[in-house]
């Protein structure tokens, strides 16, 4: 498939920094101990030429939707509740913008659904681990992703006007699936009857009214003159299931402050973030450093946005989602780590015991440092770590490591400083990846012994040296100083030269062994089927339904199951 | 066989008596039908009887049976126009081919939507008009309005007709939907926003009806080209009586024209509310309004909804038979497309016109309504010609809803609008006096003063005849 349009490839510049000053397309307005983040498209403010009509959304309009929610875990201890909903006449929400996936690239496309999805189950994720609900108040129809967002709430309630409905119009309009976890989470988190999802999901107008209560495709419905009152009365209800720590915590909130990033050439550097692109090479290079001075060991929330946990994962964050969107090319990234192991172990320690001790704000520290992690293991590019005397693979960072697809160690016995690795108990059950498992118990899926061995070192903050680090297998490979540069530099050459989808497949077979989450299958469908579908001539070839869609002329398919 | 579902108590032609299927439909649907008529239906006036005309076949002395009915006991009846022989698809995709007796499965959802679309617009105007009689200028006027009323209530048996037949338990569900839904109800509204607006005057029932009216004549033209054939056949008979409402609003504003014209010479002024008239300016501005909100029902100037219609064979243009290019996936449309503060022409595929094609023809057929008006101010010897506004004035819908324009079509301010739109539409007092005009004549021949008698009876009846039974 040809790619084409502005919206996909390496032009187009979307930036992750935003605050609700700037917001187009949202209005996150505060009542106590409720929030409302009601969706205003702007029409004509979307990154790409095409008119966001409908209240439909490009990832213009999820990247402000994903500020809201961090913004909301940081900056707002005081909310319980969210309500999700609408300024629009009619319609709530209908979905990604057609015209904007019709012009983007394959790789935009996907990238921009990966994002989305992130951003879904980073609303679950808040409901989940800080007790942050969600109501989406569908004040109008919810057609695909509108419906999909909604699912991501903890309950739905549905306008009972005869004409608000939900839909997932993909299959019968578009040719496509309704990808954003839309198939997945009616059946396992909604637990909507197979055959009734199957229904549902092939008419394009959707279903409204009881049908949809009693199909469970929402929870509740309200006559419109109740509208409000319901509205409140539902997401009241909602906030008492809530652990935050609410009014008592009003004014406690931490400013996300704008991260100030320097940008010369490719290299880009954050505060304890590097990011280094070769652009010839097809790679990248991230380095993460430990704190550079000492870090508080109690009320870090008197550091805010300056706490190195939180700044770093965020840099990170930010360097990975540039990589995405910016460098659709690179390959693989190469991780380094590097600084005080001792404040990096101390800051961390510090901040486990504040969580411990049910401290709001480092319980979000945590938690963010978890999804940003995820961020990366969801990454479509090789993930190799380098251990090199000097490093600094300790604590979270060490997380990292575990997960790469390959590993090598410099086992230099004559450094200063030769190479070590120091697992901690935050690798031991606090940063769960995808599949609900730590990347330890992951990395040895099935291996209980291996598990055993280590399970000293991580009790003990121990560090674990080169010749160990193979032995235990935390590491692939340990080579000598005369072997390592060369050996590293072939590795890359050969990864970069194999087929990109080859290896995004394998990799991300590989990165999840063992069992499944609605997660892991949410991001693994998303893969499989949905992105197989979106390179078919059905939805995008000439004749195909995405192409078509808004054009005066009809698809054809090529009737052939495959 | 029940015995209110039979041939005698609803007139068809679709063979109801062998008709399992909607014989059951029709069983449980009818007598909500009946309670929503009771209802919503003429406030007041149900068991008076009304010198209705009935169709009780599609034949020429059987589709206009006259006599007096008390509403509730008319006979709404199921007629299609009769089948045409080797009737073909008149356009779109499918050009050519024989058209479909029954719903093709990748079109019943389209299909449905249109069906129910247009089906809502017919109780809806029955329920905005339920408390006019008691204002009626005349027996004769009250009798159109209760005429348009039982024909609007028989356009929606057509359309629930079409649902219960060809569109299974879906079909039913959307029947009684149609019932359930109540014009300007809040949690119930219907459909489409303009007939959510009470009509409260009969100045704007007449624009209604030859405005709004007009607007359903054109869209059942675009649908009586349908492939779907009973569609086709079921808005070919409509038409017929659509063109009565028609009538009605065209001849009625004329009427009101004709006496301010009387007034204006009798008291030699052009300013009539000392003398409870409606003067010209204010006529026109309830054009302007009525004229340019019918506009919207047209829906967007460019739209992908209809051209996926147009080229499934869904919906056509109207006189679809005018045209060379029936397919149409290669033509265009040179359209004022609005882009930030400018206008400039683009073109844009044909297929995704369809709906400003559609208002083109309907502008036209409102240009000569008002060039019959006009004619009445001259007859009269008065210097006074109504104009069509506009298609970009006070538009609620589409690419010109969002800038303000001026009767003439010239982009303006928000400023500017605010301080002349008192000038092109009723204002509060204005409406208020039109209002206070509405009061109930119903001595047979007698007409209220701001309206002057038609020239001619019902179906030959004296102006004097005894239209409703009060």
């Amino acid at each position: 498939m040809a790619e084409h349009g502005n919206s996909g490839g390496q032009d187009l510049q979307v930036s992750f920094s935003t605050n609700p000053g700037k917001y187009k397309h949202w209005r996150l307005t505060f009542d106590g101990e409720l929030a409302t983040l009601a969706m205003d498209v702007d029409e004509e403010g979307g990154l790409g030429a095409y008119v966001l009509k409908q209240n439909s959304y490009d990832l213009g309009v999820d990247v402000e939707l994903w500020d809201a929610i961090e913004r909301l875990r940081f900056e707002h201890p005081e909310v319980k509740a969210v309500v999700v909903t609408g300024l629009k006449d009619k319609v709530f929400c209908s979905g990604a913008n057609i015209f904007m996936l019709g012009l983007s690239s394959h790789a935009f496309k996907v990238n921009f659904c990966k994002f989305t999805n992130e951003t879904r189950l980073g609303i679950e994720d808040a409901s989940s681990t800080s007790g942050l609900k969600f109501l989406a108040a569908l004040n109008g129809t919810a057609a695909g992703g509108g419906y999909e967002l909604a699912l991501a709430c903890d309950e739905i309630l549905l306008l009972d006007d005869a004409n608000s409905a939900v839909s997932f119009p993909e299959v019968p309009l578009l040719g496509v699936l309704p990808g954003t976890g839309g198939l997945t989470r009616i059946t396992d988190k909604r637990k909507v009857r197979r055959d009734l999802c199957d229904a549902f999901s092939t008419v394009a107008e959707g279903i409204k009214g009881k049908r949809a209560v009693e199909w469970r495709l929402v929870d509740h419905l309200s006559p419109k003159s109740k509208w409000a009152e319901t509205v409140k009365a539902k997401a009241l209800a909602l906030s008492t299931q809530s652990t935050r720590p609410g009014l008592a915590a009003q004014g406690q909130g931490v400013t996300l402050t704008d991260l100030d990033v320097k940008v010369d050439g490719f290299a880009f550097s954050y505060r304890y973030v590097t990011l280094v692109v070769d652009p010839k090479k097809r790679t990248a290079e991230i380095t993460l450093k430990a704190p550079v001075t000492k870090e508080p060991t109690k009320n870090s929330r008197d550091k805010g946005a300056d706490l190195w946990a939180l700044r770093c994962y965020r840099e990170l964050d930010d360097a990975i989602l540039r990589l995405r969107t910016q460098f659709l090319e690179v390959g693989l990234i190469t991780f380094r780590t590097e600084g005080r192991r001792d404040f990096l172990l101390e800051a961390e320690a510090t901040l486990l015991q504040q969580v411990n001790d049910g401290d709001w704000f480092a319980h979000e520290v945590l938690q963010h440092m978890k999804r940003v992690l995820k961020r990366v293991d969801m990454t479509a590019k090789t993930l190799l770590c380098l251990v090199e005397p000097g490093s600094c693979w300790a604590g979270s960072f060490a997380d990292l490591l575990l997960f790469a697809d390959r590993s090598y160690v410099l086992d230099d016995s004559g450094a200063d400083e030769p190479a070590t690795i120091t697992l901690t108990p935050l690798s031991d059950g606090r940063l769960p990846t995808g599949n609900g498992l730590t990347r330890l118990q992951t990395r040895f899926w099935g291996d209980d012994a291996a598990q055993a061995k280590l399970r000293p070192f991580v009790a003990e903050s121990r560090p674990i040296d080169g010749a160990q680090a193979e032995k235990l297998g935390v590491v692939t490979f340990v080579r000598d100083d005369i072997d390592y540069p060369d050996e590293v530099r072939l590795f890359v050459e050969e990864r970069t030269s194999l087929s990109p989808d080859a290896l995004t497949g394998m990799e991300q077979n590989l990165r999840w062994p063992g069992p499944e989450t609605m997660e892991t299958r949410i991001f693994g469908r998303l893969s499989a089927w949905q992105n197989w579908i979106f390179t078919r001539p059905n939805a995008t070839g000439e004749k195909g339904a995405l192409s078509l869609y808004g054009k005066p002329d009809r698809p054809t398919f090529d009737m052939r199951r495959t | 066989m029940v015995a209110t579902i039979s041939n005698d108590k609803i007139p068809n032609n679709v063979h109801l008596s062998d008709d399992k299927r909607l014989q059951r439909a029709l069983e449980q649907w009818q007598p909500n039908f009946l309670s929503w008529w009771k209802d919503m239906g003429p406030e007041g006036f149900q068991e008076k009887g009304v010198y209705l005309r009935t169709a009780v076949s599609v034949d020429t002395d059987g589709w206009a049976v006259f006599d007096h009915v008390k509403m509730p006991d008319y006979r709404w009846g199921i007629f299609l126009t009769e089948p045409e022989k080797d009737r073909r698809i008149p356009f779109g995709d499918h050009y050519g081919q024989p058209v479909w007796q029954d719903v093709p499965g990748e079109h019943r959802n389209s299909l449905r939507r249109l069906i129910v679309t247009q089906g809502d617009t017919e109780p809806a105007s029955v329920e905005q008009q339920r408390l006019l009689a008691q204002t009626a200028p005349s027996l004769y006027d009250m009798r159109n309005l209760f005429q348009v009323n039982v024909e609007e209530g028989r356009h929606l048996w057509a359309m629930v007709y079409l649902l219960h037949s060809y569109f299974g338990k879906d079909g039913r569900e959307e029947a009684d939907e149609l019932l359930q839904r109540r014009s300007g109800n809040v949690d119930k509204p219907r459909i489409l926003t303009t007939f959510n607006e009470p009509i409260s005057d009969w100045l704007s029932f007449f624009m209604f009806t030859t405005f709004t009216d007009r607007d359903g004549k054109y869209q059942l033209k675009s649908l009586a080209e349908s492939g779907f054939d009973p569609l086709s056949r079921t808005c070919k008979f409509m038409l017929t009586e659509e063109a009565h409402h028609m009538f009605v609003g065209q001849t009625s504003v004329r009427r009101v024209i004709k006496r301010a014209c009387e007034l204006m010479k009798e008291h030699s002024t052009d300013d009539l509310r000392p003398h409870g008239g409606v003067d010209l300016r204010l006529v026109q501005k309830y054009i302007n309004f009525w004229y340019t909100a019918s506009l919207d029902l047209f829906g967007n100037e460019i739209s992908s909804n209809a051209a996926a219609y147009f080229a499934a064979g869904l919906k056509g243009r109207s006189d679809e038979h005018k045209y060379d290019d029936h397919v149409a996936r290669d033509g265009t449309y040179a359209m004022d497309v609005l882009a930030g503060d400018t206008i400039h022409k683009e073109t844009i595929p044909l297929r995704n016109a369809m709906n400003e094609v559609l208002r083109d023809d309907y502008v036209r057929d409102c240009e000569s309504v008002l060039s019959k008006w006009n004619a009445e101010t001259r007859d009269q010897g008065i210097d006074f010609q109504f104009k069509l506004p506009s298609r970009r004035f006070h538009r609620k819908v589409g690419q010109w809803s969002e800038a303000k324009f001026d009767l003439a079509g010239h982009a303006i301010s928000e400023a500017e609008w605010d301080q002349q739109k008192d000038s092109w539409l009723p204002t509060e007092a204005e409406r208020a006096y039109v209002h206070s005009l509405m009061k109930q004549v119903i001595e047979p021949g007698k007409m209220a003063n701001w309206i002057a008698p038609p020239a001619r009876g019902v179906n030959d009846q004296a102006l004097e005849y005894e239209y409703v039974k009060l």
